[in-house]
């Protein structure tokens, strides 16, 4: 069962990794690379390392991402 | 074109390699490492925490997490520094659209939670998995939630400064006593072990790391603080 499971969260975040690099929106990019980190962090709850998944949920998938929209947001003020 | 096969290629041969690594590995029955079995052996009796963990990064390897949080430190300070906005720069009418309400009235539920949750994880740094790093990254992240729901909230710069600076000495006095009263930098027995497993137990290791939490979770409040404020920046 938990190895069906880390299949699946694997799956998913190389195809979180793929649609970082090849979306064509910004936007898309970031929320998936936010996406990477969340899957990243239940499979280091699998491997045993709870407190290395509590700092890649909080940090990887929570503060980074909205740190890379403010940098967008400000980005697309400058541009107009 | 060639560049497209020169990649395949590449990922076909990293592909081989880790197969190879896979093939060799086998999952290690015993610790054949001496110092992670002397850590497994005497964590317990030395430091008296239940988290090898937290006995591991806050005494043997103190002097590591001093450095790890200068780094923090000083990652914030130049993130304040570049971004620095002159007041007459700043636009007080930037539009932003409402937010929802769902967004602000279940912020202001959640947000005591989280901050309570990170709280607990510091404080229980020494007994459950955590410590004050992951414990000040949480409480960063419910100071994100509240800037989220209420764009126009300013992080206050005197009150972060205060928590980070008194915490920051804090963690170098206990570090100097340790030296002074036991057995070197950031040694926690010089306050009594107590029993194995209570919340009042491994000697300073607690207080170490609430210090730490309060540090970490001042530091990236700022870091957050200060860019959300630079997007009310006149365009230049």
């Amino acid at each position: 069962m938990i190895v069906a499971i880390a299949i699946v969260l694997s799956v998913l975040t190389l195809v979180g990794a793929f649609m970082t690099i090849h979306s064509k929106k910004l936007s898309i990019a970031v929320i998936s690379s936010g996406l990477v980190s969340l899957t990243a962090s239940i499979l280091f709850l699998l491997l045993a390392a709870p407190d290395v998944a509590l700092t890649e949920a909080s940090i990887g998938s929570g503060l980074t991402t909205i740190i890379f929209f403010y940098a967008l947001n400000k980005i697309r003020q400058n541009h107009d | 074109m060639i560049k497209k096969i020169l990649i395949i290629g590449l990922l076909a041969g990293v592909g081989l390699i880790f197969f190879n690594l896979l093939q060799v590995y086998h999952v290690p029955t015993e610790l054949n490492n001496k110092l992670g079995a002397y850590y497994a052996e005497n964590a317990a009796t030395q430091v008296g925490a239940a988290n090898i963990i937290s006995a591991i990064v806050v005494t043997y390897r103190g002097f590591d997490t001093l450095g790890e949080v200068t780094i923090l430190f000083l990652a914030a300070s130049i993130i304040s520094f570049v971004l620095k906005v002159r007041k007459e720069d700043i636009v007080s009418d930037r539009f932003t659209s409402p937010n929802s309400e769902i967004l602000i009235y279940s912020s202001q539920i959640i947000v005591p939670v989280i901050f309570l949750v990170g709280i607990y994880i510091f404080i229980n740094g020494h007994l459950t998995p955590g410590g004050g790093f992951q414990g000040g990254a949480v409480i960063a992240s419910g100071v994100l939630l509240m800037m989220l729901a209420n764009p126009s909230m300013k992080v206050s710069h005197n009150l972060v400064a205060f928590v980070e600076s008194i915490s920051g000495i804090a963690f170098v006095v206990l570090g100097v006593l340790g030296l002074v009263l036991a057995g070197g930098f950031l040694d926690n027995r010089f306050l009594p072990l107590g029993e194995f497993g209570t919340m009042l137990s491994a000697g300073a290791l607690p207080l170490i790391y609430i210090f730490i939490g309060l540090k970490v979770g001042a530091e990236l409040s700022n870091i957050i603080g200060t860019i959300s404020y630079n997007q009310n920046e006149k365009n230049s």
